[in-house]
């Protein structure tokens, strides 16, 4: 069983290392995930939103959306795990 | 060699990936599979941050502050702020299936009274 | 649980270090828009120092400042300030979650009122974490009766 989930894993490192043939090099400025709208949020972030951080601006402000969604996944982990373990001794 | 000097980076994520991948089928223990998933988790987030980077820049923060845009701003002096703006939740969701995962393995035991896969498969049949 | 001592310089340390502890966490919150920080950070580094008392104590000196009705309360509330703050740009006329909006509201100027919203969903998310990471804290290591301290 470990010999097989060992040869599994293997093929997939190896599909894994063909794939990485056409990806853009590490660094490099004109990449495709550099160049679509992060030029966008990078310039008008200051006179848009007056606040340095971008990260920030980028998280709470363009892609508001997201966040409000992450803030409802880690509430319902919480209202999981009550749920799941919680027992009240009467 | 200079194909290997490009890409190395995501040779390193693609072996660390693995090994997580490996415990994740390869083990028999339920918390030896999470640490898995743990490991192969960090490991993508690694490889997407790792393609926001760019030669010679700075961290994406504006450093003279707001109110005085006497320098002009140029995309190519600052990191891609997006990709750690996504990896941003993709660590919170991690965090929050860790949890969730570890309330299950709990219940598992009271019920089970083990850890071990195949002797919750026995005892399942 | 886990069998513990009790140990005078670990006790010590942790009440002189918690109240600091939590100052940066409030720092990290505020200053989320000029250095690396923001809500999620801070949230974690609040909860963090909750069960940095726990662990060099009980589980009930740890229950004994935020009870289990107050941590439900802090989670609910973090939520309803990032929607209630969605709603109020909405009310207002604007896209949902536009705080470009709320100069109607504050006598700032457009960039200013968007600076506010993001500090105010901020404080909402810091709220939400905090309560989270303390919940699934104690429900994990108690493994549902809070009764049980880690003695």
């Amino acid at each position: 069983m470990k010999f097989l989930a060992f040869i599994i894993v293997i093929i997939t490192g190896a599909l894994l290392i063909y794939a990485t043939v056409d990806m853009p090099d590490w660094a490099d400025p004109y990449s495709p995930a550099s160049t679509h709208v992060s030029p966008r949020y990078i310039e008008k972030t200051v006179e848009e939103t007056a606040t340095p951080n971008i990260v920030t601006s980028v998280l709470a402000d363009y892609r508001g959306y997201d966040t409000l969604g992450e803030a409802t996944v880690i509430f319902t982990a919480a209202v999981c795990c009550i749920l799941l373990l919680r027992r009240t001794r009467k | 060699m200079e194909f290997i000097v490009c890409k190395y980076n995501y040779w390193i994520y693609i072996v660390l990936m693995m090994i997580g991948f490996y415990a994740i089928i390869g083990k028999k223990n339920l918390v030896k599979k999470l640490v898995g998933m743990n490991i192969f988790q960090t490991a993508l987030i690694l490889y997407f941050v790792s393609t926001a980077a760019k030669k010679g820049a700075t961290i994406p923060i504006v450093s003279h502050g707001h109110g005085a845009t006497e320098h002009a701003i140029h995309a190519a002096q600052y990191v891609n702020p997006l990709p750690h703006v996504l990896m941003l939740t993709a660590i919170v969701v991690m965090v929050s299936t860790f949890g969730v995962a570890l309330a299950l393995i709990i219940m598992i035991y009271r019920r089970y009274k083990t850890l071990e896969e195949d002797e919750i498969l026995k005892a399942t049949k | 649980m886990i069998a513990q001592f009790e140990d005078v310089i670990i006790q010590t340390l942790c009440r002189l270090l918690i109240p600091f502890i939590q100052l940066f966490a409030l720092y990290v919150i505020a200053h989320g828009h000029h250095s690396p920080g923001g809500g999620f950070q801070g949230g974690c580094i609040l909860g963090a120092s909750f069960i940095l008392l726990c662990v060099a104590y009980d589980m009930e000196e740890a229950k004994r400042r935020m009870s289990e009705k107050l941590n439900v309360i802090f989670c609910c509330l973090g939520v309803i300030i990032f929607g209630g703050i969605g709603v109020v740009c909405l009310i207002l006329g604007a896209n949902y979650l536009d705080y470009g909006i709320l100069h109607k509201l504050l006598p700032v100027n457009i960039p200013e009122a968007r600076s506010l919203g993001i500090l105010g969903i901020e404080i909402g998310v810091g709220f939400t974490v905090m309560a989270a990471m303390i919940s699934i804290f104690l429900n994990l290591a108690s493994s549902g009766e809070h009764e049980e301290t880690l003695r």
